[in-house]
């Protein structure tokens, strides 16, 4: 589904990603872990288009397109869905308005109609309630004055919403308590299947115990330097992330 | 022969038809004089130093139209809020169009200003209003005063209220090269009185239209008065709005400004307390391109304790436009416990669109709540990139950012027809289609 090759990228002329290979095939979840500032961000942001980074180099494919010249909302229409680390606040727009938007904008994007008003609140309800959100939520601003484990909930409701083919949580467990956690991650496994895939980016290895990867990859300075299973996860949790450094640090 | 001789010679011959004898011969008299005295004003004058008028002074604008002109309902149609019954006041080249209007005399006055000025029975509270706040110093008012014979006439008496918005349009036809109007409207809203008003100015073609337009606003003790002015005219319309506002105890007054379109356009918007426990209430959203202006110059006079005033004005500049917002709050030494606020926001679209912004507080009072906040910025690239990422595209997302901007302005008008034409209006400036109102 999704083939990375030697992917880099630059961020105001500062080297961040320096050649990443991946490869994600449907019904698989991967876990991206690593230390702060190894690029983990980076890559998400990359894949879902964001300008401000610029690639240098390498090819991002899904089903076999290259998105290079795709703009983010292309890559959405496209199932790329990514949940941000720090969801930005927009005042004035509720939730329910902004998620209408992002389904009609999807749906004219592919030919089809706008999805009919009752139909829109069945599917709202539907997955308000797999994610625990109060229907009240569903007329605020996006995001203002959300606690942190409001604004993580909320983009997986997006998630749930908008169904991608290839979601990336970008450090979605940070900042919430354990009971938020095991809602997030009940609400993630709830929408995984065959036909979708899924990427976690996260430091730490306590959501993967409740979002199982099927594989683990470690990125360090802008290269994945190590791939395993879900047991990778626990010996980073055991070990820390230093003997990954000083078994990569470059000579300075 | 420039415009200001033009209409000084005008008056001449505008003041042969009228009865000398009345006390609107001597009001008219002097504001003439102030007009001569002082011209038209001029950037060196500090109130007017952003915005310039000697671009559309050079028009050789018709002072009063050769011919009644008249227009067809199903060609205006969409300039009234239409999806309601409203009263109507509507002016075709500044004079009253029976065909278009819908006055009453029943409970409440909605009529024409021709005809209180003219009446004996207006005449008491013509005496006791007209005039009277429309400040004699103001260069432009005078003009106006010395021309004033038509406009819109309201008067909702004591403990009524108004039962429909009150409509004032006036439109302008093009049939002269160039013209000038100069609306004169005077709204008097007894105690506990309430009304909702509706103005705008509107150019159905392309010929260069100079609005110079005075309005009286009184409200008595515990009155509510919701005004709001649409201003989306064309390019070649400017429009110079000369708004006072006298407020007793007790009272609330909004006045919501759109602008949206025209050549030079400049509201200067006065409120001034006489009373307790008043709240004012000024807000404007202003979203142009092109080369086009917009100045907002208001005033806000606290001269009574416990009062608040709120200020909110929103502004979205593109290509070379220019705006100015010039807020002054004045509080005076008797003026404790007031509570006045001021909030300018901007965003500039473009590298060559500018604002200036500049708050004026001058406080006497040692005990007093004023706060004022400017920003000036662009859009929010992380805000951009967040909403893409969810499907929405570039140009919808901008739309959204910009009523997510405005949206405290708009979250305030009480006539929801009319909240949802602003929103149209809005979105069609923006090119986009929004599925929902805000």
């Amino acid at each position: 589904m999704l083939k990375i090759t030697n992917l880099h990228a630059e961020v105001e002329g500062k080297d961040i990603l320096k050649g990443i290979d991946l490869v994600v095939n449907a019904g698989e979840v991967h876990a991206i872990m690593g230390p702060n500032g190894s690029g983990k961000s980076t890559l998400s942001a990359v894949i879902a288009g964001n300008e401000h980074y610029e690639v240098t180099d390498g090819s991002i494919e899904l089903d076999g397109e290259d998105l290079a010249e795709l703009s983010p909302e292309e890559r959405a229409h496209r199932g790329i869905f990514l949940s941000f680390q720090y969801p930005v606040e927009i005042p004035g727009v509720s939730v329910t308005n902004f998620m209408k938007t992002a389904i009609n904008e999807s749906r004219k994007a592919k030919g089809l109609e706008e999805m009919p008003a009752n139909e829109m609140l069945k599917l709202i309800r539907e997955k308000s309630e797999l994610l625990e959100i109060d229907r009240k939520f569903m007329s605020r601003s996006l995001n203002e004055g959300f606690s942190g484990g409001e604004k993580k909930r909320n983009e997986i409701f997006q998630m749930a919403m908008l169904d991608p083919k290839l979601a990336i949580l970008d450090e979605t467990d940070s900042g919430l308590d354990i009971d938020a956690l095991r809602i997030v991650a009940n609400g993630v496994n709830k929408l995984r299947s065959d036909k979708n895939a899924i990427i976690v980016i996260t430091h730490y290895q306590r959501l993967l115990d409740y979002i199982v990867p099927d594989y683990v990859h470690v990125l360090y300075n802008g290269r994945i330097v190590k791939s395993g299973t879900k047991e990778l996860a626990y010996e980073l949790e055991e070990k820390g992330y230093d003997w990954i450094k000083s078994a990569h640090s470059e000579v300075m | 022969m420039d415009l200001k001789d033009k209409l000084l010679a005008s008056f001449m011959a505008f003041e042969e038809k009228v009865d000398v004898t009345s006390e609107l011969h001597d009001i008219r008299m002097a504001a003439i004089k102030n007009f001569e005295l002082k011209g038209f004003p001029s950037k060196k004058e500090e109130a007017w130093k952003y915005t310039s008028l000697n671009s559309i002074l050079k028009n050789d604008f018709s002072v009063f139209p050769k011919q009644d002109n008249a227009v067809e309902f199903a060609e205006v149609k969409r300039y009234f809020l239409h999806e309601i019954d409203t009263y109507k006041v509507v002016f075709i080249d500044g004079k009253f169009s029976s065909f278009l209007s819908s006055t009453t005399h029943d409970k409440i006055d909605v009529c024409l200003m021709s005809s209180a000025l003219n009446k004996p029975k207006y005449k008491d509270v013509v005496d006791a209003y007209f005039n009277k706040i429309a400040s004699g110093d103001e260069t432009l008012t005078s003009l106006n005063t010395a021309f004033a014979c038509e406009g819109a006439y309201i008067n909702i008496p004591r403990k009524k209220i108004a039962d429909k918005p009150i409509e004032i349009i006036n439109f302008s036809t093009g049939s002269e090269a160039a013209l000038m109007v100069q609306p004169r409207n005077l709204i008097v809203v007894g105690e506990g009185a309430q009304v909702q008003i509706i103005e705008r100015h509107q150019s159905l073609n392309a010929n260069p239209v100079l609005t110079n337009s005075v309005t009286e606003i009184f409200a008595d003790e515990r009155a509510v008065v919701d005004y709001y002015k649409i201003q989306n005219d064309n390019l070649e319309a400017s429009l110079i709005d000369n708004t006072y506002i006298e407020q007793k105890g007790q009272s609330h007054v909004s006045v919501h400004t759109f602008s949206f379109g025209g050549n030079i356009t400049r509201n200067n918007l006065n409120f001034y307390h006489r009373g307790e426990r008043i709240e004012s209430t000024l807000k404007g959203i202003t979203i142009i391109e092109g080369k086009q202006h917009v100045d907002h110059y208001t005033l806000v006079h606290h001269a009574a304790p416990n009062c608040e005033s709120h200020q909110n004005y929103k502004g979205i500049f593109g290509d070379r436009s220019t705006g100015v917002f010039n807020g002054k709050i004045f509080v005076e030494k008797e003026a404790q416990k007031t509570d006045a606020f001021q909030q300018n926001n901007n965003i500039l679209l473009s590298d060559k669109a500018t604002i200036n912004a500049k708050p004026q507080l001058e406080i006497f009072a040692d005990d007093v709540k004023c706060s004022h906040g400017c920003t000036i910025g662009q859009l929010d690239e992380r805000a951009m990139f967040y909403m893409q990422s969810r499907g929405i595209p570039q140009k919808e997302a901008k739309a959204l950012l910009m009523y997510a901007f405005s949206n405290d302005v708009i979250s305030s008008v009480r006539i929801p027809e009319l909240k949802q034409r602003i929103t149209k209006i809005i979105a069609s400036k923006l090119g986009v289609k929004m599925g929902f109102d805000l």
